[in-house]
């Protein structure tokens, strides 16, 4: 083996394993709604989680029951814990929206670019969410009222099916007493408790506080939920440019090649999940994409 | 990692590009100079009724006298007139499977206490040689190479395995059925990118190999095989070689604005057409040299105190690939072909800097229904041509 000459780049240590995790701690569990739950982490191993950017999303694992891709929840100033948001869909996110205070979790991340924060400076912010699409919105949020004077008007819209499918229910509470955002919160359904706005998020956007041509946008959602909500947007004079959505696609590695998260040329763990809509709009009007 | 030539401090060694003829007599030489200096070889061998990569010992375990015989879903072995050890295309294997292999432990992880620790894999990076790589299958390891070691993450297996390769290339003396490297821009002539290159020549009596050095460690291996220089002749009859095999092409693929092309027709009624045949049996992207999608999976032992994580191949012909919470995302096959040529042929550029494809034809042999995708452009360029609108309802 002596003979053999080292190829280029010479002997130099081979690079750290990218896929390894690192062990959380669950220290504590709140139920959102009947399928979802939102945990709060401490790393075993560091002081401090790594830095992530509003947008971003970490590769999590109850270990021995698989991974899923989740997005980021918390306020990414706040460096001793990490936020997850995880709905039950299978067996991975089963085992971890079921996680109890105590539990350990396998955590790598973060992944993939964020929401551009930057480009709504001095401009007014909408923000819409559908469903567990608030959860990756919420780190911006916390962004956008920690440095409120940077912006313009804020303008949240936030839609569920039921009152029962809202999440984060405690802190819609207290946004919604703020004098320097609006936040608006409908549901498609309810029944006779519920006293707040029923109707689609998109039927909220003409009325609207925002100067749309001054505007930038920021949606999650469901995929036909952000291409209706576009539209009314553009309608709205909002540019195409300025319209951002996160996306979600099946993802096994985070890091650009396990080819599951595709849609046309992107990589969303590695181009997104964050996309602009002027690039990614009429990829999402193709069926099965 | 796209590789450059193995520089020496005054530049290039001085042997990279040297010519010289080995005779078929001193073939097992070469063999045992390459396994005296620390490689283990792997190359071609005959296997149920197909040529397959695999350890070679001796080299009687090379396919001598055998040749292939490939078409649309068809493959089969003839033997040859003549004793040659590199008469025939590539089969249904790729290098992808040392490189890249089908199931690979990434880690295990021991539980201590609340928390646990990481194990990684050891680097299995053995010195191995692989014999017999043909230009369009350099052209593939390559393109694995910007996947796997190219972008910010690195596959640590991948690149410990990768730079462990003497990369002894074969020019191929003929064209297969289902080729279409030079379509391509692949081959048939190996270019760069390997240690060694062979051309074997075979005329009345003589038998013997042009023999190229591309590298330090190409021609380190042959200090003390025996050699003679090249003359003009030899480099005539090599250049002869591969001219008539590029001519000689099963197949050509347009690639002229295939980009725009394809990601401008996710619509057009081919795709249902095609889908129509194709049994989603994901045949070709296992036989793709480039194919790079995998999954990975948790295996606990029975009191899960130890947790290995593996990858295995995976395929965008699988409906669980896109499978989200809501369901997959491509219900049907024909959103499923799209996917796969699409991202093949055209958003792997986007992706990666080149094309996902290098013509070597093994989609097209070992698709169990005889799907062209070479055809399947034609039938799309000819559908753009004649401004066919798209299937009612679209595709997908």
């Amino acid at each position: 083996m002596s003979t053999l000459p080292e190829p280029p780049g010479g002997a130099a240590a081979l690079p750290e394993p990218p896929l390894a995790p690192s062990p959380y701690s669950v220290v504590a569990r709140t139920a959102d709604t009947v399928d979802t739950a939102t945990l709060v982490l401490r790393p075993l191993a560091t002081d401090a989680c790594p830095p992530f950017r509003p947008g971003q999303f970490n590769m999590v694992s109850l270990l021995g029951r698989g991974e899923a891709a989740i997005s980021i929840s918390g306020d990414p100033d706040r460096r001793g814990e990490l936020v997850h948001t995880i709905r039950t869909a299978g067996l991975a996110t089963q085992a971890l929206a079921a996680a109890a205070p105590g539990a350990t979790v396998a955590v790598r991340g973060p992944y993939g670019i964020g929401w551009p924060i930057e480009r709504a400076r001095g401009k007014d912010v909408i923000v819409i969410a559908g469903g567990l699409g608030l959860a990756p919105l919420r780190p911006l949020l916390y962004e956008l009222l920690r440095h409120r004077d940077r912006f313009g008007r804020l303008e949240v819209i936030y839609g569920a099916r039921t009152p029962g499918d809202l999440v984060y229910y405690a802190e819609l509470q207290s946004w919604r007493t703020r004098t320097d955002a609006r936040f608006q919160v409908t549901v498609d359904a309810a029944g006779r408790e519920w006293y707040g706005d029923v109707g689609l998020v998109t039927l909220r956007i003409p009325d609207a506080r925002f100067d749309g041509p001054n505007a930038v946008a920021y949606l999650c959602g469901p995929e036909i939920m952000m291409r209706f909500a576009a539209e009314a947007l553009e309608a709205r004079g909002v540019r195409r440019e300025e319209i951002w959505v996160s996306l979600e696609r099946n993802m096994k590695c985070g890091i650009g090649q396990c080819g599951h998260c595709q849609l046309g040329p992107y990589l969303l763990c590695r181009d997104g999940p964050v996309l602009g809509y002027r690039e990614v709009g009429p990829l999402l009007r193709v069926r099965g994409l | 990692m796209d590789r450059p030539a193995l520089q020496g401090p005054g530049g290039p060694h001085p042997d990279v590009g040297r010519r010289s003829v080995l005779g078929r007599a001193d073939f097992s030489r070469l063999l045992a100079s390459i396994r005296t200096a620390g490689y283990r070889i792997v190359g071609p061998t005959v296997r149920d009724g197909a040529i397959v990569y695999g350890p070679i010992e001796a080299e009687s375990d090379l396919p001598v006298g055998w040749t292939d015989r490939q078409e649309a879903g068809t493959y089969r072995l003839e033997r040859r007139a003549d004793g040659a050890l590199f008469g025939y295309n590539v089969g249904p294997h790729s290098w992808k499977k040392y490189l890249f292999p089908s199931r690979e432990r990434l880690f295990t992880a021991h539980r201590k206490g609340a928390s646990f620790s990481i194990d990684a894999e050891p680097a299995d990076d053995a010195p191995t040689a692989y014999l017999g790589v043909r230009a369009c299958e350099v052209a593939a390891i390559r393109i694995q190479d910007r996947v796997f070691v190219g972008g910010a993450a690195v596959d640590p297996g991948y690149a410990a395995r990768r730079r462990r390769v003497l990369l002894i290339a074969v020019q191929c003396a003929q064209a297969g059925g289902t080729c279409f490297c030079v379509s391509m821009g692949t081959g048939p002539g190996v270019t760069d990118g390997f240690d060694l290159a062979l051309t074997e020549r075979i005329e009345g009596d003589r038998h013997e190999f042009l023999v190229e050095v591309g590298s330090e460690r190409g021609a380190q291996v042959l200090v003390g095989v025996p050699l003679r220089p090249a003359d003009a002749d030899d480099v005539a009859a090599m250049v002869a070689t591969v001219d008539r095999t590029a001519r000689s092409m099963g197949r050509t693929l347009d690639q002229n604005g295939i980009h725009d092309l394809l990601l401008g027709r996710l619509d057009d009624p081919e795709w249902e057409k095609v889908g129509e045949r194709c049994l989603a049996c994901t045949n070709c992207t296992m036989a793709c040299p480039t194919c790079f999608c995998h999954s990975t999976e948790e295996v606990p032992n029975l009191d899960a105190s130890q947790v290995e994580r593996w990858r295995r191949w995976d395929s965008c012909f699988n409906l669980g690939f896109s499978e989200l919470h809501t369901g997959s995302v491509r219900t049907t096959i024909p959103s499923r072909y799209r996917q796969w040529m699409t991202h093949k042929l055209a958003s792997w550029f986007d992706q990666f800097g080149s094309s996902g494809c290098v013509g070597c034809g093994r989609c097209i042999t070992w698709c169990p229904v005889g799907i062209d995708l070479t055809a399947e452009v034609r039938a799309i360029r000819s559908n753009a041509a004649a401004g066919r609108p798209p299937a009612a309802g679209g595709s997908g």
